[in-house]
């Protein structure tokens, strides 16, 4: 495509072997009508500065790879058009992250989050794979698919307020995947993970800002899924002083 | 001297083969240490993009001699038999696993899970979770993985090398992208499962991450890469960026017009019959490059496209079919389905071929497994059916792990020290390359000259004259990328360094497509020359080996595996 014009990029750089601090860098690019934001940044790469790192694959917002701030606001890089900007563009690494290097943010702390809501189906006896699927109504279903649609692209993290301040805060993505499972009708593992809810940094850390789910690039509302997990959580607990839980 | 961590099973690739290996492997032996070493988080790896669904036997109107046959017709007669029996009979309980372990299996009012029509296969059989199919089997996978404390997790490792003493594979070298540093992963068997190559080529809709790099592992480590020329165009990709829209949008009843507002496959003979839309890709494919070849194509800027056109199916049926093809068609082309038909073009998707194995993943190397797209089972044959590769990531990635443990269960550790020496080797060799300001030869371009010596050589229809051309270019490319320029130094999250290394990787593996493509003078499933335009099977119903040489690619010859199915003439 011809008319392209110039557009500048002040990017976050860091490099821990060489900066102390994290600098800024400016790229005047030429960029086309038609581009992403992630289409600006993979030009810089390939083109004007080989030294520039940065995560990214799929391309098309569903690996989850590219997120970065975005004129201060999380964003999925290869979602948001460049033409949504005006003629310069802050780009940043995800906030509430540690930095790795530029664009880079440490992931780990955020894959722990998300082990520990022990996302996998817990049933008392396992079905034999000869024994067919499952009977799940196109109801049942419905009950838990929006918050199966998480991407993991952390977005939400760099959004919420209580992240921010409560580095340790379970943190929308990983509350919204425990619940998701927990709403599953094939799952019977909701009191081990109510009772992790229930604990110190997670559901009832939420102080209802509802930012996560207005960045969500993929409408999973994550916000929901806090605000309904904190109730069944409740109800939960309060259902286990009437009537005595089971052993395990 | 680097360091060495110690496992059992070692495991290259975080995608559904991978997983499915590593959860095979964890079910059958808890005792059993495997490493799972990825050169992204696994909810990265590429298997997250595939849409439309899984393909295994599930209703009463359907037998596995019917998903055999229509596998094998796909296929060009070119699948090995005792594969497709094995995964036809296989590939119930598998989507039964995945469905147990919680993937969001779309539903029947019943409570059942739904089917959908897919390409080439004779009736409903494709198994779907709305259209972000391969999301959800990956990420169910993945999360099923967490359970298992014997899974040990290398994530954004990049292996470089097999490590390979006495004859035997035995673990790989890794780059820690973070950290810059050199390990050696051992095991007593190590597992491919890195998937294809699509960015060999300019126009694929594959993510940035699919370089070959398994196949490249193997194929510098000796192992045969088997029916390379065989790469499947999808037919309905976005103009420009190649995003794919899913078959599952003809699948739902989507038609592909021309300019002229025909719907060809139904008007012109190509071959499909009354499949029309739901033909196999390689027809449709070349249906459609015929239609923009005689004028009946829409001009853009991006080339000439078609119409895949979803209109008349309504709002209703494509918000709860097909929601993610209605928003990749907003954002990234401006286009609602809903009201307008959707530019489309064929588009690298798929390597049919890849590192040669039996039909228990095992390569010709000792230890050395593959599973999934890296690999060649010969399922596929020349043309793979849609939806038979998620299927296949999970039956051939379950049976590879098992051989493995079956494999390590009788094998040694081997010698340490001389493994640990080739992964000092291996950093050295990196070392030099990190940073090598010296170098005169830019990533992007070369990786620009190979791509499009690809599409030039190697497209939907290849011409003699065209791929001697490609073969050319690739071998000068083979020697321009030792010479390769790199500016960033830093150990810390090097992504220069992995773009030089994958490039290396996408030189070999393009050369090795391009070589067995100019041997192959017939027209056979995906592999069309304008030359040779009839099946040959009186001389070419074999599969192409193609193994490393210094010198460059040697071919050779396997045989097909029929018994079940005579081959006949390929016509719907």
């Amino acid at each position: 495509m011809s008319d392209a014009k110039t557009m500048k990029l002040v990017i976050t750089r860091f490099d821990p072997d060489v900066d102390a601090v994290p600098r800024t860098q400016e790229y005047e690019i030429p960029v086309q009508p038609d581009w992403k934001v992630l289409d600006a940044v993979n030009f810089i790469k390939d083109e004007v500065d080989g030294t520039l790192s940065h995560r990214w694959s799929c391309r098309m917002a569903v690996c989850g790879s590219c997120g970065m701030m975005v004129n201060g606001e999380p964003k999925l890089t290869c979602k948001v058009a460049l033409s949504d900007y005006g003629d310069e563009l802050l780009i940043e690494p995800l906030a509430n992250f540690p930095v790795v290097r530029d664009l880079v943010v440490e992931m780990e702390g955020f894959m722990d989050k998300f082990k520990s809501v022990k996302p996998w189906i817990i049933t008392a006896k396992e079905m034999a794979a000869e024994e067919g699927t499952n009977r799940q109504s196109p109801a049942e279903l419905e009950v838990f698919k929006q918050f199966s649609m998480c991407i993991n692209c952390m977005l939400c993290y760099s959004a919420c307020p209580v992240v921010a301040n409560e580095p340790e805060f379970l943190g929308p993505a990983a509350i919204a995947l425990g619940h998701r499972y927990n709403m599953d009708s094939r799952d019977e593992g909701q009191a081990e993970r109510n009772e992790i809810f229930r604990g110190e940094g997670t559901v009832f850390s939420c102080s209802y800002a509802n930012e996560c789910s207005e960045v969500c690039p993929k409408n999973v509302d994550p916000a929901a899924a806090v605000n309904q997990a904190k109730l069944n959580a409740v109800i939960d607990w309060a259902t286990g002083l009437v009537i005595p839980r089971k052993g395990p | 001297m680097v360091d060495v961590a110690r496992h059992d099973i070692v495991i290259v690739g975080g995608g559904a083969a991978g997983l499915r290996a590593a959860i095979a492997v964890a079910e059958a032996s808890p005792d059993l240490s495997v490493a799972l070493v990825s050169k992204v988080y696994p909810m990265r790896c590429h298997t997250v993009s595939a849409e439309g669904g899984a393909a295994a036997v599930a209703r009463a109107d359907d037998s596995f001699e019917m998903h055999g046959y229509d596998t094998v017709k796909g296929s060009d007669f070119l699948a090995d038999q005792d594969v497709i029996r094995y995964f036809v009979e296989e590939a119930p309980a598998e989507l039964n696993r995945l469905e147990h372990w919680g993937c969001p299996w779309s539903r029947n009012d019943d409570g059942s899970v739904a089917t959908r029509a897919f390409g080439g296969m004779t009736t409903k059989r494709t198994w779907f979770a709305t259209d972000k199919v391969g999301f959800h089997m990956l990420h169910t996978l993945f999360q099923h993985s967490m359970r298992f404390d014997s899974v040990v997790r290398y994530d954004e490792y990049f292996a470089t090398k097999l490590l390979v003493d006495g004859g035997v594979c035995r673990g790989v070298a890794a780059l820690d992208i973070r950290t810059g540093e050199v390990s050696a992963i051992l095991g007593r068997a190590v597992i491919l499962a890195t998937g294809g190559a699509g960015r060999i080529f300019p126009f694929t809709t594959n993510g940035m991450i699919k370089t070959g790099d398994g196949m490249a592992l193997a194929y510098r480590a000796g192992v045969p890469l088997k029916d390379m020329e065989f790469v499947q165009y999808h037919p309905t990709g976005l103009p420009g960026t190649g995003i794919l829209i899913t078959e599952a949008t003809r699948g739902e009843g989507g038609y592909l017009k021309n300019s002229e507002g025909e719907r060809f496959l139904v008007e012109r003979d190509y071959g499909v019959g009354t499949k029309a839309e739901l033909g196999p890709r390689d027809m449709i494919s070349r249906a459609i490059i015929q239609e923009i070849e005689a004028g009946r194509a829409f001009k853009g800027p991006y080339g000439e496209y078609l119409h895949l056109d979803l209109t008349h199916l309504g709002e209703e049926l494509i918000d709860k079919r097909l929601p993610f093809v209605r928003e990749l068609g907003r954002i990234y082309i401006g286009v609602d389905p809903v009201y307008e038909p959707i530019p489309i073009r064929p588009v690298v998707h798929y390597m049919m071929g890849g590192v040669d194995t039996d039909i228990d993943g095992a390569t010709t190397l000792p230890g050395l497994y593959a599973a999934g797209e890296v690999a060649c089972v010969s399922l596929n044959g020349a043309n793979r059916l849609g939806s038979n590769s998620l299927t296949e990531c999970l039956v051939f990635g379950a049976r590879a792990g098992l051989v493995a443990v079956e494999f390590a269960n009788g094998s040694s550790a081997g010698n340490e020290d001389a493994l640990r020496a080739q992964a000092d080797e291996e950093r050295a060799h990196i070392d030099a390359l990190r940073g090598r300001v010296k170098g005169g030869e830019k990533i992007s371009q070369l990786r620009r000259e190979m791509t499009s010596a690809m599409e030039d050589g190697c497209g939907v229809y290849r011409h003699q004259d065209t791929l001697r051309a490609c073969v050319q270019s690739l071998a000068q490319l083979r020697g321009r990328v030792s010479d390769l320029r790199l500016e960033d130094a830093s150990r810390v999250f090097n992504t220069e360094l992995i773009s030089a290394l994958e490039l290396i990787n996408m030189i070999d593996v393009a050369e090795a497509v391009a070589i067995s493509a100019l041997d192959r003078k017939e027209s056979r499933g995906a592999h069309t020359c304008r030359e040779y335009t009839a099946r040959d099977d009186q001389n070419y119903l074999y599969h192409t080996l193609c193994s490393f040489d210094p010198a460059g690619p040697r071919l050779g010859k396997k045989d097909v595996t029929l018994g079940t199915w005579e081959p006949e003439e390929r016509k719907y």
